[in-house]
């Protein structure tokens, strides 16, 4: 082992990338089987809905819940691998967790919560508080280090879990949630100065969120679990430009399609076509923002080459427009002015027409399959 | 509002950002508190008296002999007769024994406790259940169990003394183990209720910081459960007080060495009763005031 109590920028690291694991989880009717790959300095953000199986990623790597099969091997150390009956506990990793609600021991102050890691690592109680004041002023709470936490705001309470766990130089850092406890005005800081301190960890870092601002500000690199496995991973421009499935096209807000292409019309499996501006051939998807759609109380005349009948499903405010549910051939949604709704008398039920021109398309392959 | 301190300290001081802003916390007292709607007198004049009038009759029967116990108390003899010969004995070997039977408690009833709360071993339902059978059997037949397990002719009891020479019936040991017998359960009980009340993910939390299994416990979970094992700590030790049964058959009534108050009590009734009287207002003055020195500080009213 290497020292824990110096700080992580002076040491050697050993070779190899941060994290390298095959999770594998059988949990009944669950089963969560993910690759993941970080490498050194790394951020990394584990992105999916809820059930996704996330906080189960984040359990077996930390060493609180143990593999049914695959592996993890941090830093070329083998943490966990069932078929070689090797298992790691979470104390004896160099994995360092901030948890969803912080879990900060309400029974020490600040500089004793941080001075904890080092503590348990060996250090003397000295040098231990020494390295954790350290840690607090880096963080900012120089001036809170007796406080208790439940003295602490939100925002500090987070400062203090994240220099707890940092404090003993973890190879891997990982981040449950970790803006989702705080107030909006809180998270805007809190997410600059997280973003600032995850900039500078050397090792790598794993955040596990919903949410996908925290992840594309906060990482270099996303990887979108649904139903436990991993559907699509990339850098940022990559997943808002071209999503593979509902749940990122939800999250990007755009309109997702997936169909057969020949030249440039797309074949959807109902049997209803569109007309795209870009060829392509084979299965493709087809993109488009929801104000891409425009709306009409006739069918309209002109240029558009996609025009369908549709039916309002729901309307709902979405900052200074409104944003319309529609059924119909294509599930969709549309974003108008609502001086567009007024004029059209929308309402849930109302028919309109629905025009979309071919050149706000997006067409790209889908090659996962 | 932020989640300013007050707002996040629930009660128990666990902090806990979501819950806090999510149920009204319990706060303490030194935390400034909005008002809370107190009920309305009308709704407090509703009590049926079906509910009121056994209530009443539960908490005279409860409160009477305690009365009974004041009224006829000889306050006139009362400095003279606390100066007769074996009352301050009495009370010296009850307090130590009660004490001494506590710390045994602790020492094993802490971890057994933890073991039952916190490692899933095959017949953890029966170990649980055993450890309870003190709890409902009565004092006197523990004694004799005890008798049988300790004795000179039982299980250990030739071991011991030929071992390490420890001789526990009719001794001052022999009432220490007796009270620990009998208490030990209403620590266990207590001590299990708070671990199983307390959140294991700090647990997790102090894991993923390099801290052991024993670090652990030492460091965090000892902490955190602290209230449960105080007020466990002090039924345990109120119970030992009032130890006879198991005590008189296992440790015999030597003045001196094995006769404790209630012991004392029960023999003065049958010759002095007014001796009786004070030494039970003693014992009932002892076990008031430390337990209610206790309560504020420590055990939370529900």
């Amino acid at each position: 082992m290497t020292d824990p109590t110096t700080t992580v920028s002076t040491r050697d690291a050993p070779q190899g990338p941060a994290l390298d694991a095959h999770l594998l989880v059988d949990r009944g009717a669950f089963r969560l089987d993910a690759a993941l790959r970080i490498a050194p300095g790394e951020v990394v953000a584990l992105l999916g809905p809820n059930g996704a199986g996330k906080t189960t990623a984040l359990r077996a790597l930390a060493g609180l819940l143990p593999l049914s099969g695959g592996h993890v091997t941090v830093r070329g150390r083998r943490l966990d691998d069932p078929a070689e009956r090797v298992f790691v506990p979470a104390d004896r990793r160099n994995v360092g967790v901030v948890f969803q609600d912080y879990l900060l021991f309400p029974h020490l102050s600040a500089l004793d919560n941080v001075a904890f890691g080092p503590r348990s690592h060996g250090a003397s109680r000295a040098r231990s508080r020494a390295v954790a004041a350290d840690w607090l002023a880096r963080v900012g709470l120089a001036d809170h280090t007796h406080a208790k936490p439940r003295q602490l705001s939100g925002g500090q309470a987070q400062r203090v879990a994240l220099a707890r766990a940092l404090a003993v130089g973890p190879e891997l850092l990982l981040l449950d949630e970790p803006l989702s406890a705080l107030d909006a005005g809180t998270r805007m800081d809190t997410r600059a100065h997280l973003h600032h301190h995850l900039a500078g960890h050397p090792g790598g870092t794993l955040i596990v969120t919903h949410d996908p601002l925290d992840a594309l500000i906060l990482a270099d690199r996303l990887v979108i679990l649904e139903a436990g496995r991993v559907v699509q991973e990339g850098d940022a421009a990559t997943i808002t430009a071209q999503p593979r499935t509902d749940y990122v096209a939800r999250l990007v807000g755009l309109n997702l399609f997936r169909g057969t292409a020949s030249g440039a019309t797309v074949t959807l499996p109902g049997g209803f076509t569109l007309t795209t501006s870009e060829s392509c051939d084979g299965p493709v998807f087809v993109a488009f923002p929801p104000t891409a759609l425009a709306l009409h109380p006739h069918r309209p005349e002109g240029s558009p080459r996609n025009v369908w009948s549709a039916t309002v499903a729901g309307l709902q405010r979405h900052g200074d427009h409104l944003r319309i549910q529609l059924a119909g051939p294509l599930d969709t949604t549309a974003d108008i002015t609502p001086a567009a709704a007024a004029a059209l008398r929308l309402e849930p039920g109302s028919q309109v027409w629905a025009a979309l021109k071919a050149t706000e398309t997006r067409v790209y392959p889908d090659s996962a399959d | 509002m932020t989640g300013s301190a007050p707002e996040s300290a629930t009660a128990g001081g666990l902090w806990r950002p979501r819950s806090s802003r999510l149920r009204p916390s319990r706060l303490r007292p030194s935390h400034p508190r909005p008002p809370r709607p107190r009920p309305s007198r009308r709704a407090r004049a509703g009590v049926p008296i079906g509910l009121l009038l056994p209530a009443l009759i539960g908490l005279a029967f409860l409160v009477l002999p305690l009365a009974g116990l004041l009224i006829r108390t000889p306050w006139s003899t009362l400095l003279t007769r606390l100066g007769a010969p074996g009352i301050l004995d009495a009370l010296r070997l009850s307090l130590l024994s009660a004490t001494l039977a506590t710390a045994l408690c602790l020492v094993f009833g802490v971890p057994l406790a933890w073991l039952l709360a916190r490692v899933d071993f095959p017949g953890r339902t029966l170990i649980r259940a055993l450890v309870t059978v003190p709890l409902v059997l009565p004092p006197v037949v523990g004694g004799v169990a005890l008798l049988l397990a300790f004795g000179r002719r039982g299980l250990l009891g030739p071991w011991l003394e030929s071992t390490f020479g420890i001789t526990l019936p009719f001794t001052t040991a022999g009432v220490v183990v007796a009270e620990s017998f009998v208490a030990m359960p209403f620590l266990v009980i207590a001590v299990e209720g708070a671990l199983r009340g307390s959140d294991v993910r700090f647990e997790e939390a102090a894991a993923t910081l390099g801290a052991g299994r024993w670090t652990v416990f030492r460091r965090v979970t000892l902490p955190l459960i602290a209230p449960g094992v105080v007020s466990g700590a002090v039924l345990c030790w109120a119970r030992a007080l009032g130890e006879f049964g198991a005590t008189i058959t296992f440790a015999g009534n030597f003045p001196g060495r094995t006769q404790t108050m209630p012991l004392a009590v029960y023999l003065a009734l049958e010759q002095d009763l007014p001796s009786a009287i004070v030494l039970s207002l003693i014992l009932l003055v002892v076990s008031v005031v430390i337990l209610a020195s206790l309560r504020d500080r420590w055990i939370a009213a529900p």
